[in-house]
């Protein structure tokens, strides 16, 4: 043990700079058409009794939900008004799976009408009208479906339902295992449970967001940019905050409070130049075209699975057969061997850190399409699940991260057959914690050894 | 002009609100927690809502005494308890902080569902359980007070309940950390092997430790909600991350850092907060709307629990001496 | 290393503590410490694997081995930090299969570790106290009530301060533990488990990073311990320490016990030689291993 009072000095200005580099760059990227920040300006400026908790949005848990179809194609852009009792009136549009989902504060009759202006040409309600009542039964979700022109209603029978959510699954599982392989390898080979890993994510689709939507790039240019921008984000961390302190011996525990005020601070810097909307990316709407059988698929969908798969592939390629990355599991096994043995430690942490911020970054724009929309805290309601895949797995090995991911993210979308949805998180997190209680290694983590 | 009288004056109510009574005595309970027993637990809201929902759900539903109510609250929070540290106090550190989490977003999302809306009010939440408790305030009615401080005689009520309760868990925590019990936790925290080689239970002592906090938590969570409804929301884990902001300002393993943490914390936060939003109306930020003003404090507080932790790692009470061998 | 410290006083060499010829698993006359069929695997690799053993009470026992011969595994095998595959072992009579670390320590059997375990932000005074036993005050309830545990905690403080005195730890009781040199935390660490009068001492590496210039006194130390009645069991990587204070060796390799005897027979062991000199095709040998391997070497040619 060392003192460490020594205090280098160039250190006082070096977080206010990160942070002023981070202000200054979303400042100059939100700065082109104006974001949607100034929506709710407050004239009552005073608020004594203020309690520091995020405001309570409107969260209702109580939803009617409908697909609005016609000839097996859906409908995006339909008008839906639901009425209730006090006054309660709200309007939603369909998206571009035709889908339509209201939250409602009570278990009352609510009446629901499908604008038929919104339809496209020569299609119409074609029976029970376009005005109907609709309430809750046992369940927090209510299905209303207008039944259009010559239209069938699609029932589903339970095992393709099983099989279409065990579709969504594997590809929410395939993004989270972008983002749980980077946390795990930093877990490796720092030590540090980063906390503002999140933040890594949200950060990949906003920068998507603003090149594509704010400054109407193409797509592909914009995705390109979002990537860079998201590995530098990783480099600027690594060089600006976490090899300081590792340099100044800073413990474990201390530096992954640190990742948790960073976190706090990124979020809010995000909320503060993009607002608390959520904004779409462009073809985020794009309705499912590729049927098979019970599932349904967009393009998007498509190419968000083939791009994970293959930056999974590629990344395991870089860890099992390149040096740099064979270089990387030695860390991750024993830091202070492979130190001994010649590894240029630093240098393989500065090159997990840009890659787990691009790996992460990869993941926010998919995660992006996959809600869909981007918004300022969409990582950190990831976050509990990454963890959970990462410990799942076991702590810092990247396969077992990668199953993890797929076991939560599957785990999260079956779920969701049998629990309300918004329970659904709860299901994935009671795993995490059984799974501790009788095999906390994990599942493919080995048992650690002591002295 | 900017108001500053205004803004003195809201600072200099926080100083003794209910509110900064409640968030000091839940990071008392962090400080037995993490600065004396090295336990980190990220969970700390979950205990707050277990407390407040313990005794608003006791209340309303169940229509049983105050004290029943209180000793339902805090009876469930061991359970919760027993419930975290079985299955994690043996393995490492980081896991408990891992499940701590998870398991507080559990009990924020099992209250949050409209699954259960007729018991829970779901997101809505609960008020006017605290009915039985306002019937005891001998406070006549009307409002008292000096300079900044006047308050209704309900809020006064309120804020004497909560600054006696913490000012008994802070008496309980100094005669415990100077009590061997007291030795053998800080032990843990330098070394859980060799004080399990001296012949010390030190999973049984990481138990009571995580009980002792997570009550103090519990009771934090009720005095947080006395004077307000209970609703799922305030108990995300951002509530946490706060709580930790303020022990480690006032010094992790010190009895009066967490209360003086707490006071500076929301003192400077209410200046800050009213002195940009009034700076922002004045037009003195033209780049700044009212809302993001309001965010701004959130980034302020991320960056001060790093520039704290990285600077003043003993906080504004704790020993310098130790910082010589902090790691 | 510090091969020409001697301890001050001649070591009195306890002998006949076996029964028969000193073979691995040979018969004590009066063993305190008896192991059977303990074997630990890490995946496939098997760390320990000990037929029979048995530790010799009231003597000087030195357990030593090539690095990786299971000698610190072994250690935690009997003192409940880790659980073996298979295999029971009794201490006292008494058996210890099952039985968590802390009640091990209680019922007499105290440990120190190969890297020093002292309690950084704890004064050395603290440290030294939370090693007694029976503590009424640790009890969380009993806590709150200082008449319980008044009395105690001065008659622990006065047991501290002669144990502090005798370690020449005194002038440093109300310093951190984090403040004093290696060898004073090893000092502080004996004198600790010393608090709670135990009837075996087991000390892992006691000499590793001593300065020098307090080997001497640890080693006065050890002797005294017997001298008082107690039993050690150590892990020595130092042989000529082994040599000078060890009543009993015991050598193990590749997890087995592969040779036992008095210090100067057991050099002589082909076992032993084979041990030491045979170890060389394993892959993973470090630095210091070798560094032993050529002190060993000598000792034997010294032997022969």
């Amino acid at each position: 043990m060392e003192p460490t009072l020594s205090v280098t000095r160039p250190w006082s200005g070096r977080i206010l700079a990160i942070l002023g580099i981070l202000f200054a760059a979303l400042a100059l990227a939100v700065m082109a058409p104006a974001p949607a920040t100034a929506e709710e300006s407050q004239d009552d400026v005073v608020e004594v009794e203020e309690d520091l908790v995020e405001e309570p949005e409107e969260e209702y848990t109580l939803f009617f939900r409908g697909n609005v179809q016609f000839e097996g194609e859906a409908l995006s852009g339909v008008l839906i008004t639901i009425e209730g009792p006090a006054g309660f009136s709200s309007t939603v549009e369909t998206d571009a799976d035709g889908r339509w989902e209201v939250g409602v504060p009570e278990k009352v009759v609510y009446t629901i009408t499908l604008d038929e202006e919104t339809l496209p040409e020569g299609v119409v309600v074609a029976e029970g009208g376009a005005t109907r009542d609709a309430e809750f039964g046992q369940t927090s979700n209510a299905s209303v479906n207008f039944f259009l022109g010559e239209g069938q209603r699609v029932t589903q029978s339970i095992w393709s339902q099983v099989l279409d959510r065990a579709v969504t699954g594997l590809n929410f599982g395939l993004l989270l295992a972008l983002a749980s392989i980077g946390l795990s390898l930093i877990f490796g080979t720092t030590g540090l449970s980063n906390f503002a890993h999140a933040e890594m994510v949200t950060f990949g689709a906003l920068m998507m967001l603003t090149f594509s939507v704010y400054l109407a790039w193409p797509v592909w240019l914009a995705i390109v940019a979002a990537l860079v921008l998201s590995a530098a984000l990783g480099w600027v961390l690594d060089a600006g905050l976490w090899k300081p302190l590792r340099r100044r011996g800073v413990a474990i525990v201390p530096l992954m409070i640190v990742s948790i005020g960073l976190s706090l601070a990124m979020r809010y810097t995000y909320q503060f130049f993009y607002g608390g909307s959520t904004q779409q990316l462009p073809g985020a709407t794009i309705p499912p075209t590729i049927i098979l059988g019970p599932i349904s698929l967009s393009w998007i969908d498509v190419v968000s699975m083939a791009v994970s798969i293959v930056a999974l592939l590629a990344f395991g390629y870089f860890l099992t057969r390149t040096r740099i990355g064979k270089a990387t599991r030695a860390v991750s096994d024993n830091p202070s061997l492979a130190s001994a043995s010649g590894i240029d430690v630093d240098r393989v942490i500065r090159i997990v850190w840009i890659l787990g911020a691009l790996l992460a970054g990869i993941s926010g724009v998919l995660f992006g399409y996959y809600r869909p929309g981007v918004s300022w805290d969409m990582g950190f309601q990831l976050l509990l699940l990454i963890f959970a895949a990462v410990t799942l797995g076991g702590l810092g090995t990247a396969f077992g991260a990668l199953v993890g991911s797929l076991i939560v993210g599957l785990f999260v979308e079956l779920s969701t057959l049998w629990l309300p949805s918004d329970l659904k998180y709860v299901g994935a997190l009671v795993v995490l914690i059984l799974v501790l209680l009788f095999r906390p290694q994990g599942i493919l983590g080995r048992r650690e050894r002591i002295g | 002009m900017l108001d500053w009288g205004a803004i003195f004056g809201n600072a200099a109510i926080e100083f003794i609100s209910p509110t900064t009574a409640a968030y000091a005595l839940a990071a008392l309970g962090l400080a037995v927690h993490f600065g004396y027993t090295g336990l980190l637990n990220f969970g700390q809201a979950g205990f707050m809502a277990i407390g407040a929902y313990g005794y608003a759900l006791s209340a309303l539903r169940f229509g049983l005494p105050i004290w029943a109510c209180v000793l339902i609250g805090i009876g469930a929070s061991v359970v919760f308890a027993l419930i975290l540290g079985i299955p994690t106090l043996r393995l490492r550190a980081d896991y408990l902080a891992i499940v701590t989490i998870a398991a507080a977003e559990i009990v924020r999302l099992l209250f949050t569902t409209s699954e259960f809306d007729d018991f829970t009010g779901s997101a809505s939440g609960l008020s006017a359980f605290q009915r039985d408790l306002e019937a005891l305030n001998p406070l006549p009615d009307g409002s008292y007070g000096f300079g900044p401080w006047n308050f209704s005689d309900r809020t006064w009520f309120f804020l004497m309940i909560a600054w006696v309760v913490v000012a008994l868990c802070a008496l309980l925590t100094w005669m415990l950390m100077r009590s061997p019990w007291g030795r053998v936790i800080k032990g843990i925290r330098e070394d859980e092997d060799a004080v399990r080689s001296l012949g010390k239970n030190v999973y049984s002592y990481k138990m009571q430790s995580l009980i002792l906090g997570g009550v103090f938590g519990t009771l934090a969570g009720m005095l947080f909600v006395f004077p307000r409804a209970v609703v799922p929301s305030y108990f995300q884990p951002t509530l946490t991350f706060f709580i930790y902001a303020i022990l480690l300002l006032g010094g992790a393993a010190t009895i009066l850092g967490p209360i003086v943490g707490s006071m500076v914390f929301w003192v400077l936060l209410s200046f800050f907060s009213g002195f940009v939003a009034r700076a922002v109306a004045a037009g003195w930020f033209p780049f700044m709307t009212q809302v993001q003003a309001g965010q701004l404090r959130f980034i302020l507080v991320g960056v001060a629990i790093i520039l704290i932790v990285v600077f003043m790692p003993q906080g504004i009470l704790g020993n310098k001496k130790e910082l010589a061998f902090v790691k | 290393m510090s091969s020409d410290t001697v301890p001050s006083k001649t070591p009195e060499k306890t002998t006949g503590l076996h029964v028969g010829d000193p073979a691995p698993g040979v018969k004590k006359v009066d063993p305190i410490l008896i192991a059977d069929h303990v074997k630990r695997t890490f995946g496939g690799l098997t760390a320990v694997d000990v037929d029979h053993v048995e530790i010799p009470r009231n003597a000087i026992t030195a357990l030593i081995g090539p690095n990786g011969a299971g000698k610190t595994t072994f250690f935690n095998l009997l003192t409940g930090f880790d659980r073996p595959d298979t295999g029971t072992w009794e201490f006292d009579g008494r058996s210890l299969a099952h039985v968590p670390a802390y009640r091990v320590a209680r019922m007499g059997l105290i440990r120190t570790f190969q890297l020093t375990k002292s309690l950084g932000l704890l004064t050395v005074m603290d440290n030294m106290k939370l090693g007694a036993k029976g503590q009424s005050g640790e009890n969380f309830f009993r806590a709150l009530l200082p008449f319980l545990w008044r009395g105690e905690e001065h008659a622990n403080e006065q047991k501290a301060m002669d144990l502090l005195t005798r370690f020449k730890l005194d002038a440093k009781k109300d310093d951190y533990a984090a403040s004093l040199s290696g060898g004073q935390r090893k000092l502080l660490e004996m004198a600790r488990a010393l608090m709670s009068d135990p009837t075996l001492v087991m000390l892992d590496e006691p000499m590793a990073g001593v300065n020098p210039a307090l080997t001497q006194s640890l080693l006065d130390h050890i002797l005294d311990l017997k001298a008082e009645g107690m039993t050690v069991l150590f892990v020595e990587h130092d042989m000529h320490m082994v040599r000078h204070i060890a009543d009993w060796v015991i050598v193990m390799a590749e997890g087995r016990v592969v040779a036992e005897g008095d210090p100067h027979e057991v050099m002589q062991n082909p076992a032993v030689i084979d041990a030491y000199l045979g170890s060389h095709h394993d892959s993973d040998l470090g630095e210091t291993e070798s560094e032993h391997v050529t002190a060993m070497k000598e000792l034997i040619d010294d032997e022969q």
